[in-house]
């Protein structure tokens, strides 16, 4: 396994990149004018990005297919969602399903 | 069917609540990060100066499980950054709430997480959208380094955090959130096509990139009529 200093190093290295993907925007976008129509693409690209997380990390894990227990949470928090149940209900349904599919012995 | 796509919107006095909820969720998977961490057999600063600095933890499990399994740090690197690009396009998108000052553009760009920038897409008016991401950014900053600390040195009684289906919390908060901006057939088109992308992708690809070629979604907005009121909020 890798030594102390080198851990340290790739921490370092993976904060400071981490932190300029984040940096760039808000700098880059302060000093140009965007038209309104690149704004809207932009709008657009942040939802496909957030529902291609939602996407990937209900349904797989890893390169595969994530099982059954979490899907099934997800997708009665999405129904609770889509008749507009309160954000807490929502987010307690998904992980209380998620977590009773489990205790039954669902992968 | 269409008019419950519409109007749903987050109210404002619920915002604090909504917050607290996700950083209580997101301080148990810190506690299992940090729990995970140091049963690997890695360093028990390793969690806690990640959690800090990085701060971002679909890569901090990347790195630290690459790194324990005998992975090079160089390797371990590039998948987490692989993983973190998508700040780029985040940034773009809601860099205009963190306001002027560079002070507030460092500290604000380090808070930015899916759950700050998904919280932020989910209100309008520009000091809403201010309030939601800086209250989501440091709740969060707080909650998930505070639980990465417990869980480092208080491990065993985390247990595995599966059992309590927190896995399936993270994308019933994104979708939650980010459902009333799928308010237009544009996005809802550039949505799916995202998706279906990304899934694609999966099997075949490293982590990170699936969600970044989901990018190309976006393409589908534009195939429709123009007009369409994009992402479902103003642009200014």
């Amino acid at each position: 396994m890798s030594t102390g200093t080198e851990l340290v190093a790739a921490t370092a290295v993976l904060a400071a990149g981490t932190f300029a993907f984040r940096f760039a925007g808000p700098v880059l976008r302060s000093r140009v004018t965007l038209p309104v129509r690149a704004e809207r693409l932009l709008g657009v690209a942040v939802v496909v990005l957030l529902a291609a997380l939602v996407a990937t990390s209900a349904l797989t894990q890893g390169h595969g297919f994530a099982g059954t227990a979490r899907p099934a949470g997800v997708a009665v928090g999405a129904l609770c969602a889509w008749r507009r149940a309160p954000f807490l209900v929502v987010v307690l349904a998904a992980a209380a399903t998620t977590a009773v599919l489990r205790l039954l012995g669902a992968s | 069917m269409r008019s419950i796509w519409r109007t749903k919107k987050l109210p404002t006095r619920h915002l604090a609540r909504d917050i607290a909820l996700v950083c209580a969720a997101d301080a148990v998977v810190g506690a299992s990060f940090g729990a995970i961490t140091v049963g690997l057999g890695l360093p028990a600063w390793l969690p806690m100066l990640l959690s800090v600095v990085v701060f971002a933890g679909a890569a901090q499990f990347l790195f630290v499980g690459l790194v324990a399994a005998g992975g090079s740090p160089i390797a371990a690197v590039a998948a987490g950054l692989l993983v973190n690009a998508r700040h780029v396009p985040f940034g773009f998108a809601v860099g205009d709430v963190l306001g002027t000052g560079w002070l507030r553009r460092v500290v604000g760009s380090h808070l930015m997480v899916d759950e700050t920038v998904a919280f932020t897409l989910a209100q309008h008016e520009p000091a809403r959208r201010r309030r939601a991401y800086w209250l989501c950014g440091t709740g969060l900053f707080l909650s998930w380094n505070a639980g990465v600390v417990l869980g480092t040195y208080g491990g065993q009684a985390i247990g595995d955090t599966d059992a309590l289906g927190l896995d399936a919390a993270f994308p019933a908060v994104l979708l939650a959130l980010l459902l009333p901006s799928l308010g237009t057939p544009p996005t809802r088109r550039a949505a799916l096509a995202g998706v279906l992308i990304a899934l694609a992708a999966t099997p075949f690809l490293p982590a990170g990139l699936p969600v970044l070629l989901a990018l190309a979604g976006v393409a589908a907005a534009g195939a429709g009529r123009t007009g369409d009121r994009a992402g479902a909020r103003d642009p200014r």
